[in-house]
């Protein structure tokens, strides 16, 4: 009886010991860059034209309204979408997505994300952390 | 003189001892001498930890081509190829992103034999692949999972999804476009539970897609911890899962009463021809000793009539196959070269991104539903496959091809059910598309539970309910079953393989995709 017991306690330690060490390979150290961008328009930027900041997934656009930011990463599986004269599309699944983000076909679950923008002198800080309403458009 | 005298004996002993030396560790590396005889060689796979694995006589059914077509033994063959390989690829490879590109190309294109080896490393990936599945089915139409093999039916199924396993971790480690896109919509299927947890709006507090992705990444992107965890999996915990259970595998092959087979087997034998030698020499010990085990073993109440040493004739069956192995995957490797695109670049994706082709048929369904596709679907298969033997109690014609009511032609209009639906649903939905492209509108949830992949399995199961009730036997029901999945399997596969393009958009044939 003693012995059971004891063996049950080892056995339960052990497995103990075991969950604490699971704990380990769930990233413990995440590598954040920051997520702001600063981002300088060239001035002929024609509304409804995308531009791409060099090295960044989001297509940022200018039209009268004001300056938006649209991440170009697919809501379906992740993969980098391109810009089109009519909206977006996906090379991996066939998402297409409208002018504003909304999911026109294909299998993206969700429409694609507007990013925060933020005025900065002549500059326009876009924040790919930060989520805003579909819509919404600042202005210097 | 006298301690001169004991000097020199004790000298020539030491002659004689080192002489002997040689000798003495093979005999105590094989115990019972050399195998010339029956018994001998009974003594020599007994008491060999290798060979041991077998049982010391083998069953004439289980030496029949068509009892297995010597799948299992093909598939364990690509594994050791595959091991030799990769642990001689290792010697050059480095898990860093863009050092890994750097060192395929080192070894593609600069270390002696290095491409041929890597070659021979995909293509035995390949035939595994290939021959698990097919190994699989082997014993599914065979109903050879059937008591008391149910467990090692599991064991089989752990084995498959290991498998799948390994070749998916293996395909980031090129580091390469077509390794990096796959693996990030691998690590976003992964994610996919979201897909409902944000429909219902409960992601902030439960969210098992993401702990899943950030598990297998390591971080919030496909970067340098993602290549190291996939490394880790691919060369270590992997492979050491893998053997452990193909030690438990072959092991209960064994404790199962061997390969099974009709309970008339022995008679649609009949009797062994003169020329086997059967028990060329009486047996000294009973190493037969399941003989006196009470249960369900081989031996029990039988004679060894039908039995045949495993050394030579199953050693012979399997340096066969063993061979066979080796010669395809060495001329695959000697036509065809493993690829190796520009190295990864995070900012634009391959187009088409394409993951093996074994995984092409599960990228056709999460162009419908990522969580259906990639995560629900899945689970429902495996968790049906795993289900198989606890459902199917029968007994009738285990052993046998098609084996169970209905039999062969029940499995040919089973193909044409699976094939036909499978095509029907495909070509309707990239004729006329699916909801989202009707009704732009529609909520998330009504995607996800109707799409072509999920009326598909529900079809599939339809049916096999339907065969179920008509046979009144859960084995019609699961031989219409598994062969639908496997039609469904091979249609998805070909498609997502040959005639799908850039965006995913359909086409007859590669020569019709936009240049760009």
């Amino acid at each position: 009886m003693l012995g059971l017991s004891s063996l049950w306690m080892t056995a339960g330690s052990m497995l103990f010991a075991l969950v604490g060490a699971l704990r380990l390979p769930r990233a413990a150290v995440l590598d954040s860059p920051s997520k702001r961008v600063r981002v300088s328009l060239p001035e002929t930027l024609a509304a409804g034209t995308a531009f791409v900041p060099p090295g960044r997934s989001m297509a940022v656009f200018r039209d009268e309204d004001g300056v938006f930011a649209i991440s170009t990463v697919c809501t379906h599986l992740g993969c980098i979408i391109k810009p089109t004269a009519e909206g977006f599309e996906c090379p991996c699944h066939g998402s297409r997505f409208a002018a504003d983000g909304s999911v026109t076909r294909g299998p993206a679950p969700q429409p694609l994300r507007w990013l925060k923008v933020s005025a900065s002198g002549e500059q326009w800080i876009v924040d790919e952390a930060a989520v805003v309403p579909a819509g919404t458009k600042v202005n210097a | 003189m006298k301690s001169a005298d004991a000097s020199g004996s004790a000298l020539g002993a030491f002659a004689d001892n080192l002489r002997a030396a040689p000798r003495r560790i093979r005999e105590g590396a094989f115990r019972g001498g050399a195998p010339h005889t029956d018994r001998t060689r009974s003594t020599f796979v007994f008491g060999n930890v290798f060979l041991h694995l077998h049982s010391v006589r083998v069953h004439r059914w289980s030496l029949r081509w068509w009892t297995t077509a010597g799948l299992g033994i093909a598939s364990v063959a690509a594994f050791l190829i595959t091991l030799v390989t990769g642990v001689l690829l290792m010697f050059y490879y480095k898990p860093y992103p863009d050092v890994a590109y750097a060192s395929i190309k080192d070894i593609h294109f600069v270390v002696p034999t290095g491409r041929f080896m890597r070659n021979i490393h995909r293509w035995a990936t390949n035939v595994m692949v290939v021959t698990v599945i097919l190994h699989m089915a082997r014993v599914f139409y065979t109903a050879a999972y059937r008591s008391p093999r149910e467990f090692n039916w599991l064991i089989g199924l752990a084995l498959l999804v290991t498998t799948l396993g390994l070749s998916f971790t293996g395909y980031l480690l090129p580091w390469d476009q077509l390794a990096y896109w796959a693996i990030t919509i691998g690590a976003n299927i992964a994610q996919s539970p979201r897909e409902v947890t944000d429909a219902l709006g409960v992601t902030d507090m439960f969210d098992p897609g993401g702990l899943q992705r950030l598990l297998l990444l390591g971080s919030d992107t496909v970067g340098p911890e993602a290549l190291i965890r996939f490394y880790l999996l691919h060369v270590m915990i992997l492979p050491l899962g893998l053997t452990m259970l193909l030690a438990v595998h072959f092991w209960r092959v064994r404790k199962d009463g061997g390969l099974a087979r009709p309970s008339d087997a022995d008679e649609r034998l009949g009797p062994p021809a003169q020329t086997y030698p059967v028990f060329t020499e009486a047996p000294a010990k009973t190493y037969s000793l399941a003989a006196v085990v009470r249960g369900r073993t081989e031996a029990v109440n039988r004679g060894p009539e039908n039995t045949l040493p495993s050394m030579p004739h199953l050693f012979y069956a399997e340096l066969a196959v063993t061979m066979l192995t080796v010669a395809v995957c060495l001329a695959l490797a000697l036509v065809s070269d493993a690829p190796l695109r520009e190295v990864a670049n995070p900012l634009v994706p391959e187009n088409p991104a394409k993951a093996p082709w074994y995984f092409l048929g599960l990228q056709e369904l999460v162009s419908f539903s990522a969580f259906m596709g990639g995560i629900g679907i899945p689970a429902i298969v495996i968790l049906g496959l795993a289900l198989i033997p606890y459902l199917d109690r029968e007994e009738v014609q285990t052993g046998d091809w098609w084996g169970g009511p209905g039999g062969w032609p029940l499995v040919r209009r089973s193909i044409a059910v699976g094939l036909g639906s499978v095509l029907a649903l495909e070509a309707f939905a990239i004729r006329f598309g699916w909801l989202r492209e009707w009704f732009p509108a529609i909520p998330q949830l009504v995607v996800t539970f109707v799409n072509p992949a999920t009326i598909l399995t529900l079809a599939y199961g339809a049916y096999s309910v339907w065969l179920v009730r008509r046979h009144a036997s859960a084995r019609a029901g699961a031989l219409g079953l598994f062969t639908c999945f496997l039609c469904g399997f091979l249609v998805l596969t070909v498609i997502g393989t040959h005639f799908r393009g850039p965006n995913w958009v359909f086409y007859w044939s590669p020569a019709d995709w936009p240049r760009h």
